[in-house]
């Protein structure tokens, strides 16, 4: 099975990379024409296959997998797709 | 004449003063800083020096960010019209970013940040940048970097060797660079970008003076030509 | 679950209680209130009188460290302590711990470890010159141990090298006693001109308070009350939201601030550390005798609807608190601007003696100054004399059954393998003034004053086992490494920071050796001329009521005039004899060789004699000024054949001991006597040094010599690659690293 994994900075946490993106979009908004932007955040996206037989034993591996590894949930926090 | 250099300066740039310093010792030249949002550079510049650091936290992809500042687009035509420019770890980064060099950096292999002394080869002494090296000469530099690993496809590899681009290679490569490269330049041979530092040896006391000879070598060729 | 029953309403002295207030202590408060505090103030309270603000436990005995001197131009009680290092040039330093952030998150508690210590020292007007770090990991066997490393690890480089601050000295010890409470002490050294020091002391009413840096959010809430208590298991899972460090912001903030420096806008400032907009508007007001008033509307905000509690507790990074002269915000707000930070002026100088902050239009904190600084709590906690180390007979010390194999298994040991792994991952040339640093083989980390021939020499040290087994000369043993140190590479030993990392002082036996450690540590800077000019103290480092082994480290700075005279173990030239300054009686007790050939943690510490250690030291130091030696190492864990291998592998040279002092020769090999180092002479001058050192009453004696490319002594017989390779083999192959 395919699963797709988001990660990101839970709300509150501060995102160091989304402010700094923020700042440079807006700083070379006007050179380039862009509209403004705000609320930027920075996660990362994981794909893999999981040998599962069902869905909800794939899901629940790869929660797993995300509690363990994928994810540090100090600070980060995780969706799950499985297809 | 004076040798005249430049220094750019970037949110997070944190080389742009031992860059300064190392020029200005290696050349007895004038070195003025320039802030990224500029849109012009100081007149009759013999050389632009695009500084180490982590310019805007290295955040996105190293690089990235810079690239696209007011003072690149000045950058950009100053290279075409000839001027030497030279990019140092995150400036090799930001060259490359720019479209001035071909490639990319990635990654060390080590996924760590490697900081160390390291043993380079004069690959090409026939250059701006290193015409006071002699042929194949042992060099060493200090490098410090996360990202210092360069890539590019067959062909780009093909044409930077064939072309005689390759300026210093790793003796004993830190980082899993491709063919080695620590520095390379375009084919018409007046930018370079390297990851080891020549403005982290430009004395005997920092361990290694071997990066003034670039610097004086860059002062030669300003005299040659003028 | 699905029950639930309504809470029962919690009072005021239930929150105190949570917040980590005393009983009595709340009393105090209701007393000199005559009031119940609100929620916002019982807050502002509690930390300013917990124990990382107030140091009600370790004041009383903080007192006996000399604080003063000719070279001291701040001492203890600013951001950072400040010496003179002529010319018109200070230096301002300062250490201090991030423990238990770093145990919890370990790359963001050593990353903003960093970063705090840092703004310590720029906000008093210095540019951050060199960093130094000191870690004690748990065990290597436990679980947890390798995953911190990593973390502590990548979150120092992370963020030092991001700054663009080189990374030069540090020291790093892994021992069972950290495995549920790591220590991370980060030490940074800047350089200010001495006309140029900024204060925080507010010095007049009615000026503008200027907030700059970050925006606040929810990070770290009740981080300096944490830090001020034990932890227990489930406190892993009771996580507040860690504080994120972002160097880049970080970077930017130091050349903002000194940039607004330069203006000659700023009256005082003080960078948001513990305890954040709270401590730093209190202390501002308070140490100015002033008064203050803040409108936390204006306070730039990460988060949506953050209440006026969450604002003046939140430990968000990289923030800064100002005070600009009359008419100076639009200098300020141009730099602000250039450097892309947040800045809003959020409040006024004022007479009052009071903090009052609004919010939404309303006051929701209005308390006197005085009683937050000059009530917080004082404690003379109860101490006993605690238990010390017997001394061991000679005679009783196993000799080895085999000198090549216990010289392996100790260079091979985690406490004294190879650190290669951790510092590369460090910038350590950055700034290009770097002269030595953990990869050149100097006992200290040394860099120029920009544009002069002087040098800065730092290092960092502390024997805990020493501590362990007795306080009072493993206290006087960490300041005299450090001062060796400093000699070794000749430099003149100014001053010192102290970070005192200890258990809970509630307990008589813990208290005791924080007492006698510092009665150590005070004698020894004494004897050495050696002041503390800043410092920090964490305490309750315990897990499940198991203390660390006390840990007081001590970072210290010392000068070089004229950095060609300067001395390393990394120039030991072949044909050289080998000198060994200082006696030897065979200090064998809580050894290297005992703990790792023998594995036994007993025995009284080495002691330290402090008046041989400075006539020792001050010879030594002679003998590098007047370049009658550039070879120097001192001698340390392991003793003399360890420190010979030492400069033998640093200096790619063999080398060939003997053993002439009557000691058996295990004991000879491994003893750790104080106050001795190691000199490489030309065999013609060897005489006449020899000579020297008798005119001033030093003990000397030709020990060795410099040759081939093997390491011999007695039975010992081994080739410099062989040592270099088990020497380097440990720490790669425990992280997993690719060989």
């Amino acid at each position: 099975m395919k699963a797709k994994v988001h990660v990101f900075l839970k709300p509150g946490v501060l995102d160091v990379q989304g402010k700094a993106v923020e700042g440079a979009l807006n700083g070379l908004s006007t050179v380039q024409g862009w509209a403004s932007v705000s609320h930027v955040r920075v996660g990362k996206v994981l794909e893999f296959d999981v040998a599962a037989t069902t869905a909800d034993e794939a899901k629940a591996q790869v929660k797993d997998m995300c509690d363990k590894l994928l994810a540090n949930t100090v600070i980060e926090s995780y969706t799950v797709e499985v297809a | 004449m004076s040798f005249k250099a430049a220094v750019l300066v970037f949110p997070g740039s944190n080389c742009d003063r031992d860059c300064k310093v190392a020029v200005e010792r290696s050349t007895g030249g004038h070195v003025d800083m320039v802030w990224h949002q500029d849109t012009a550079l100081p007149a009759g510049l013999d050389l632009i020096v695009v500084p180490g650091g982590f310019s805007y936290g290295d955040y996105l992809r190293c690089g990235a960010m810079a690239s696209l500042s007011p003072v690149m687009a000045e950058v950009v035509k100053a290279a075409e019209r000839g001027v030497n420019v030279i990019g140092i770890c995150n400036g090799f980064q930001i060259l490359c970013e720019s479209g001035l060099l071909p490639g990319a950096l990635m990654r060390n292999n080590t996924l760590k940040y490697i900081c160390k002394p390291i043993e380079l080869k004069v690959e090409n002494h026939n250059t701006a940048f290193t015409q006071g090296y002699k042929p194949g000469q042992s060099v060493w530099m200090t490098q410090g970097n996360a990202d210092g690993n360069f890539v590019a496809d067959a062909d780009t590899l093909n044409a930077i060797e064939g072309n005689g681009q390759v300026v210093f290679r790793y003796v004993e490569n830190p980082n899993g660079s491709a063919n080695d490269i620590a520095g390379l330049m375009n084919t018409r041979g007046n930018v370079l970008g390297m990851m080891p530092h020549p403005d982290r040896a430009f004395e005997a006391e920092l361990g290694s003076d071997d990066g003034a000879t670039l610097f004086k070598s860059l002062l030669n060729s300003a005299l040659t030509a003028a | 679950m699905t029950t639930t029953t309504a809470p029962k309403p919690k009072s005021m002295a239930d929150y105190a209680a949570e917040f980590g207030l005393k009983p009595d202590e709340y009393q105090v408060i209701l007393d000199r209130l005559g009031r119940e505090p609100n929620y916002v103030e019982l807050g502002v309270f509690s930390v300013m009188w917990s124990e990382h603000c107030s140091y009600k436990s370790s004041r009383l005995h903080l007192k006996k460290f000399p604080v003063t001197g000719d070279r001291v131009i701040c001492g203890p009680g600013e951001n950072a302590g400040v010496i003179d290092i002529d010319d018109g040039q200070a230096c301002i330093f300062k250490m201090e711990s991030h423990n238990h952030p770093s145990y919890i998150e370990p790359y963001q508690g050593a990353a903003t470890g960093v970063g705090g210590i840092m703004r310590d020292v720029f906000t008093m007007g210095a540019r951050p010159v060199a960093l130094l770090n000191a870690l004690r990991f748990g065990e290597p066997d436990h679980p947890k141990t390798k995953r911190i490393v990593e973390g502590v690890v990548a979150g120092i480089g992370g963020y030092g090298n991001c700054v663009g601050v080189p990374t030069v000295a540090g020291e790093t010890n892994f021992h069972s006693g950290y495995n549920g409470n790591v220590l991370v002490n980060a030490m940074c050294v800047g350089l200010a001109d001495a006309d140029k020091i900024f204060y925080s002391a507010a010095p007049e009413p009615g000026l503008p308070v200027v907030y700059f840096g970050s925006k606040t959010g929810r990070d770290g809430i009740h981080g300096a009350t944490m830090s001020s208590a034990e932890f227990t298991e489930d406190s892993e899972e009771k996580r507040p939201t860690v504080q994120v460090g972002d160097p880049f912001a970080e970077k930017l903030l130091i050349e903002a601030t000194l940039e607004l420096m330069a203006t000659g806008a700023v009256a005082a400032i003080q960078d948001m550390g513990a305890a954040g907009l709270t401590s730093s508007s209190v202390e501002m007001a308070g140490k100015g005798g002033l008064g203050i008033t803040l409108d936390l509307d204006k306070v730039p905000q990460r988060e949506e609807n953050m209440s006026a509690y969450e604002m003046m507790l939140s430990e968000s990074q990289e923030r800064m608190l100002a005070i600009l002269k009359p008419g100076r915000e639009a200098d300020g707000y141009r730099v602000f601007e250039k450097w892309g930070l947040d800045a809003a002026v959020i409040g006024e100088t004022n007479t009052s003696g009071r903090i009052i902050l609004t919010h939404k239009g309303e006051v929701v904190c209005d308390l006197p100054l005085a009683p937050l600084s000059d009530d917080a709590p004082l404690y003379d906690r109860p101490w006993v004399e605690p238990k010390c180390e017997p001394e061991l007979k000679l005679a009783d010390i196993p000799a080895p059954a085999n000198l090549n194999d216990a010289l392996l298994a100790m260079i091979s040991s985690p406490d004294m393998s190879s650190k290669r792994w951790l510092w590369e991952q460090y910038d350590r040339h950055v700034m290009a003034d770097t002269l030595a640093d953990s990869s050149t083989g100097h006992d200290a980390g040394m860099v120029r004053v920009h544009g002069t021939k002087k040098a800065l020499a730092v290092t960092s040290d502390c024997t805990p086992r020493y501590v362990l087994a007795n306080p009072y000369e493993g206290g006087k043993q960490a300041v005299a490494e450090a001062w060796r140190n400093l000699t070794a590479v000749g430099a003149d030993p100014i001053a010192i920071t102290d970070n005192l990392n200890f258990g809970s002082p509630e307990k008589p036996e813990t208290m005791g050796q924080i007492v006698r450690a510092i009665d150590g540590m005070a004698e020894a800077c004494r004897e050495l001329v050696f002041p503390v000019v800043s410092g920090n103290v964490s305490l309750y480092n315990e897990t499940n009521g198991v203390s660390i082994p006390p840990t007081p480290t001590v970072g210290a700075v010392g000068l070089l005039k004229d950095y060609d005279q300067r001395a390393g173990y990394n120039s030991l030239k072949a044909g050289q004899v080998l000198l060994l300054i200082g006696a030897t009686v065979g200090e064998m007790g809580s050894s290297i060789y005992l703990r790792e050939v023998h594995g036994i943690e007993a025995g009284a510490p080495p002691k330290v004699n402090l008046k041989a250690e400075k006539r020792n030291g001050d010879f030594v130091r002679d003998l590098i000024k007047t370049k009658a030696v550039t070879a120097v190492h001192d001698l340390s864990d392991g003793g003399l054949v360890i420190a010979a291998l030492e400069m033998g592998l640093a200096s790619k040279v063999g080398v060939e001991l003997k053993n002439p002092s009557g000691l058996e020769d295990h004991v000879f090999a491994f003893a750790e006597d104080q106050a001795r180092y190691l000199v490489g002479v030309e065999d013609a001058s060897a005489h006449a040094l020899l000579a020297r050192a008798a005119e001033a009453g030093v003990p000397a004696q030709v020990v060795g010599l410099a040759t081939g490319a093997d390491l011999i002594y007695a039975g010992l017989s081994l080739s410099l690659s062989s040592i270099k390779a088990a020497h380097e083999a440990w720490l790669p192959a425990y992280m997993g690293a690719p060989t």
